[in-house]
């Protein structure tokens, strides 16, 4: 039983990536992803919204009319991100300043949608639940490699961490891809972080 | 009026929705396959967006802030647009069947979109005028299916051509999406509010 509930959990990693297999939610993906703290912080407040949302969507399930359900989902989703909103402004200030406009658009992003759409609208709370972490976790691990592209080699370092640890891996003469910082340096670093992804699991598939 | 002119080019060009903030990027990627569903989306997008946005801003200056609830903005901007969505869709249903029918396969995606939201929360924190609201609007959705009739364009194109499989697909359209948007930067600084 437990196995079948870290199954769930782990599609949303691996095999059902959000972001890196199905393609959902690149807003919020290129937006936040030229910081790895931007980008763990957004991943931490989208993988709240996707838990309590898919908690609340599948204990409702039962008495929400197919015609409305859309206006349902939206509204849950509304509420908990106002929630996430206000618990960020009180406790990281910086962070939500650096997230601007991003975080209140995770009110109609793809991934929290599509997750209560197709799975939690008709699956059990706990099942739901466990889903919505791994697809917050996934959603979280994909952010982070973005960002972590950009950031290290489009600025030669970590804000969060020591310079030291860049240096080591670079040498001190490292000169700093500085495209990766505008918007288009986003879109590419992602259509390449992606073209590597099909790259792995394409090798899995024939060996 | 010079700056209601100024709104419209840095919203299409210097301040493309899509290029350089990201809003939108899931409709641009999964509507762009063929120009007449560019062309329906578009459409689509410049009907609510120019609605919306205006109607956001009168709800956010006129009855929220004097309330003092601003703190209900997500909820209260993503009902509006929901609604909006809704009421649209019945008037065409009745007045314009024709146009419905084409638009109807596009408007699940439009109502609840990233670029729709967007420009109603910048649009609460901007301190523009109603008419600079309604332009505001338009010009972000002008901006979006720029954007869209161009990628859905370079797609056509892609499609004969012999792309490295690993990046067949979403991958060498981000790519191009992102050489698109370099582009479009040689626009900065063109005009300033």
């Amino acid at each position: 039983m437990s196995n079948s509930y870290l199954q769930e959990a782990w599609k949303g990693v691996g095999r059902e990536n959000p972001v890196l297999r199905l393609v959902l939610g690149l807003c919020p993906i290129l937006g936040v992803s030229a910081y790895l703290v931007n980008g763990l912080g957004m991943g931490i407040a989208v993988t709240v919204v996707l838990i309590c949302s898919n908690l609340v969507i599948s204990l409702v399930r039962g008495y929400i009319s197919h015609k409305y359900r859309l206006a349902v989902f939206l509204i849950v989703v509304a509420t908990f991100v106002t929630a996430v909103d206000m618990v960020m402004n009180v406790y990281q200030p910086d962070l939500r300043e650096a997230l601007g406009v991003f975080l209140p658009l995770m009110a109609v992003n793809c991934v929290v949608l599509t997750r209560a759409e197709v799975f939690a609208s008709n699956q059990p709370v706990g099942r739901s639940i466990m889903d919505g972490l791994g697809m917050g976790i996934g959603f979280t691990v994909a952010l982070l490699l973005l960002s972590g592209i950009r950031e290290i080699l489009g600025t030669g370092s970590i804000t969060a961490v020591n310079a030291v640890l860049v240096e080591d891996i670079f040498g001190t003469n490292y000169e700093p891809i500085r495209m990766l910082e505008e918007p288009f340096g986003a879109f590419i670093a992602l259509g390449l972080l992606l073209a590597l992804v099909n790259a792995f699991s394409r090798k899995q598939n024939l060996a | 009026m010079e700056q209601l002119v100024s709104i419209i080019f840095i919203y299409i060009l210097i301040d493309n929705f899509v290029l350089q903030r990201f809003f939108g990027v899931c409709p641009l990627l999964h509507n762009s396959r063929k120009i007449e569903s560019a062309m329906g989306m578009s459409m689509a997008m410049i009907l609510v967006m120019t609605l919306a946005t205006p109607i956001s801003w009168l709800i956010h200056n006129h009855v929220m802030e004097p309330l003092g609830i601003g703190y209900l903005q997500i909820v209260v901007f993503v009902l509006i647009i929901i609604s909006i969505g809704q009421f649209i869709e019945r008037f065409l249903r009745k007045n314009n069947p024709n146009l419905m029918q084409g638009l109807g396969n596009y408007w699940p995606l439009v109502t609840p979109n990233c670029a729709v939201l967007a420009a109603a929360l910048l649009v609460a924190d901007k301190n523009f005028s109603f008419l600079e609201s309604i332009i505001f609007g338009f010009a972000a959705a002008l901006g979006f299916s720029l954007a869209l009739l161009i990628v859905s364009g370079i797609r056509d194109r892609l499609e004969v051509c012999q792309v490295p499989a690993p990046f067949q697909g979403v991958a060498i359209t981000l790519i191009s999406i992102g050489i698109l948007s370099f582009a479009f930067t040689g626009f900065a600084g063109m005009f300033a509010l």
